[in-house]
């Protein structure tokens, strides 16, 4: 509750039309040479010293890719993307030796400082007596956090923590060194790599990410998290993230981005694959920030992004909660696949675009196994110039007897040149299935304005407490520091759409 | 004090209010009453700001501030409240949530420190237990799900906490049992005190039994045609507007 009146200051001190994470950190970076081939697919891999198996995996993907055609289907529109046109791999100069935060580079921990993101183990280093041992103790909970840098990753905080209880949270890259058996063996098996043409570049060109593997019967004992920047011109992000929740693990991971301002469009192609054995929950949160343009629509992220989880095991659980503010366009679809019988998918979505933004998101749930449940719950906020499409799908095989899914799907539209679109697939191919969608669509009412600044609310204000209203379902999914960080946003997103 | 001069107002187009003339000194309350039509809920959102009615001519001001120059944001936190007679649904927006941003926007616009939300919690209980309302009422969305007479109890916790020095009711009685009614009216005589004041705005005499108005105003079409005491709001009662009507 006392994040509405924070959200209020943060704007007040916020001026209209900033934002203000789009500066740009200068530091020295090595790049791949600028374009796309099997040279730059080399490149990469032998930059990350990666064996020859991962060389033959985006080999594969990469000729896969080419045979592929971009897909055109998303209520989107933007100029053909030059692939050629982009540097692949871009990473700050990096000196020799093990990493360790003492040895990140000063204009690196600047910047994820001026961004809010806590690299250093506060607690711990404070001296708080036992914050090592536990958690949520000694007041904040501490946030594990492994920082990605355009292609690399250049932090993982907590390690050693989280090593006690058998977790492994560390680069992507990383876990192809140290942990090759999990990677081989999970890598690729949720979204292979000729799944889509995003996928298939991501799988050729991927540099780095998050990778996670919670051990039978452990509950993570603190949120891990993941902050992606992009910094470096012309560059585009390709992050592989991989989370792995054995037998009865329970994780909770949160991913924020941003990006500086720009003129140009720059590229996000990203994938994360979540595996959940037996009783095993993955909760996984987004605070999608990218730059998402100016007013007149120029510059600003594209972000096509796979998502997929499968609950391979039953009774597991895997619950996806976004926010999605940011990016000029978001192509995305966090999605389930529920084969373990009594597995649960949920999808909890937050999308605005204002300006010129595109977002064309939403999810699949797909019911193999017996008895699975899906929940979907997307709010849609248009302003401004901006479309929001939500595209779901709910599938529902013969073998999914007693399957149950229920869809929610609100559009906001706030001015009168913005669009809102529902595109809900349902493919039903088991009697016993139950499948249910609501969808509304509503504009703020001048009357809700006008209550709000009779009683002394600004305008903008009066939006920001009538929208975070409208998404309080899903915002309230969200890990605690979060849902703060998110009402803000929302509101900051917004800003300038009224009046 | 409110001072009204010559105020004429329209509504897509169409003259509402002809030249309205009216004071209500600090610490009086006034009563306008009038038929349907006559221009008494225009009244009220002239003087709130809402949009889509268009001020003509005239002036209104409180205390000696200029109210029709003002966002309505800005009249708020000069003092004028307007009790709806629709209080709108929030849906989502918990009412406790919306009446701490509401009271620290008001006190942020008189130059008054923010509350926190303890603070905040611990005056809101104190208005509750004064109007004997229940504190479930903090822990509900606002209006959303309330009965007609929930809303109008909502509007006068709203008021009791944001201490105006105008309220205006528009027709609050509508739609309310006795009990209601009688919550009401303790509500507005609670805030009864030498620098408040208040306009209200009803069809019938039934509230103004409860709330005794220093003046009561007859409105008829666009104009202030009748001025007198509490006993003419029982007249009007008894021998209905045609009687007025004739009369002017």
């Amino acid at each position: 509750m006392p994040a509405v009146a924070e959200t209020l200051d943060t704007v007040q001190s916020v001026t209209e039309g900033t934002y203000k994470w789009g500066f740009e950190t200068e530091i020295e970076m090595d790049f791949a040479p600028k374009g796309l081939n099997e040279d730059t697919v080399r490149f990469i891999s032998a930059e990350k010293k990666e064996p020859e198996w991962l060389l033959e995996w985006r080999l594969k993907a990469f000729a896969t890719w080419q045979k592929m055609q971009e897909p055109r289907w998303p209520a989107v529109k933007y100029p053909p993307i030059d692939y050629q046109d982009a540097y692949y791999y871009a990473a700050p100069k990096k000196k020799d030796g093990p990493k360790s935060l003492d040895e990140v580079d000063p204009e690196l921990l600047k910047t994820y400082a001026k961004l809010g993101i806590p690299l250093k183990e506060q607690a711990i280093l404070a001296g708080v007596e036992g914050a090592g041992d536990s958690p949520s103790e000694g007041g904040r909970m501490p946030i594990a956090v492994d920082a990605v840098f355009d292609s690399v990753s250049v932090a993982t905080s907590y390690k050693e923590r989280l090593a006690k209880d058998g977790i492994i949270f560390c680069a992507i890259s990383e876990a192809v060194q140290e942990h090759p058996e999990l990677v081989k063996q999970y890598l690729g098996t949720v979204v292979p790599p000729g799944d889509n043409f995003y996928a298939a570049l991501n799988s050729a060109v991927f540099t780095d990410g998050s990778f996670v593997y919670i051990p039978k019967g452990v509950r993570c004992p603190m949120e891990l998290s993941t902050y992606f920047r992009i910094n470096a011109k012309s560059t585009g992000q390709f992050e592989r993230t991989l989370i792995i929740a054995d037998e009865g693990a329970i994780v909770s991971y949160l991913e924020g981005c941003t990006a500086p301002m720009r003129d140009e469009n720059q590229l996000h192609a990203a994938v994360v694959e979540l595996v959940a054995l037996d009783d095993a929950q993955i909760k996984y949160s987004t605070v999608q920030n990218w730059y998402p343009g100016d007013a007149e629509g120029r510059g600003g992220i594209y972000n096509f992004v796979t998502k997929r989880a499968q609950c391979r095991g039953k009774r597991s659980k895997v619950s996806w909660t976004q926010v999605e503010t940011g990016s000029a366009i978001t192509w995305k679809y966090p999605s389930c696949v529920l084969l373990g019988d009594d597995s649960v998918g949920e999808f909890y979505s937050v999308a605005i675009t204002n300006n010129h933004q595109q977002a064309d998101t939403g999810t699949k749930m797909i019911h193999v196994g017996k008895r699975t449940t899906s929940t979907i719950v997307s709010k849609g906020i248009s302003a401004g110039k901006g479309q929001n499409t939500y595209r779901g799908l709910v599938r529902v095989a013969p073998t999914a007897s007693g399957a149950r899914n229920f869809t929610q799907c609100d559009s906001l539209l706030i001015g009168d040149q913005c669009g809102a679109h529902t595109v809900p697939y349902i493919e039903n191919r088991n009697m016993s299935a139950k499948v249910e969608h609501e969808a509304t669509t509503s504009r703020i009412a001048e009357d809700q304005l006008f209550y709000c600044r009779q009683r002394g609310l600004s305008e903008e204000d009066a939006v920001g407490l009538i929208v975070n209203g409208f998404c309080r379902e899903v915002l309230k999914e969200l890990p605690m520091e979060f849902a703060v960080e998110a009402q803000k946003l929302l509101q900051i997103s917004l800003e300038g759409s009224v009046g | 004090m409110l001072r009204i001069e010559g105020l004429t107002a329209e509504v897509e187009g169409k003259p509402i209010l002809k030249g309205i003339d009216l004071e209500v000194p600090a610490g009086e309350v006034h009563a306008i009453m009038g038929p349907n039509g006559s221009g008494k809920s225009t009244l009220s959102y002239v003087l709130a700001g809402r949009e889509g009615y268009e001020v003509t001519g005239g002036s209104a001001t409180l205390n000696g501030v200029d109210l029709l120059g003002m966002e309505p944001e800005e009249r708020a936190a000069a003092g004028v409240f307007l009790a709806f007679q629709y209080p709108v649904e929030l849906p989502g927006v918990g009412n406790a949530n919306f009446l701490r941003t509401a009271l620290n926007a008001i006190r942020r616009g008189k130059g008054e420190s923010e509350l926190d939300a303890m603070q905040f919690l611990k005056l809101a209980r104190a208005r509750l237990k004064e109007l004997q309302m229940s504190e479930d009422m903090l822990k509900r969305g606002v209006n959303v799900g309330f009965s007609g007479g929930e809303k109008k109890r909502n509007e006068v916790l709203q008021m009791a906490l944001l201490r105006p020095s105008l309220a205006i009711l528009d027709e609050t009685d509508s739609g309310l049992d006795i009990d209601a009614l009688k919550i009401v009216a303790d509500g507005v005589n609670a805030l009864r005190a030498p620098d408040f004041s208040a306009l209200v705005i009803t069809h019938y005499q039934r509230l103004l039994d409860y709330i005794v108005p220093d003046k009561v105003h007859v409105l008829m079409q666009g104009r202030i045609v009748q001025t007198g005491g509490p006993e003419l709001a029982k007249q009007l009662e008894a021998s209905g507007y045609a009687s007025v009507q004739a009369a002017a």
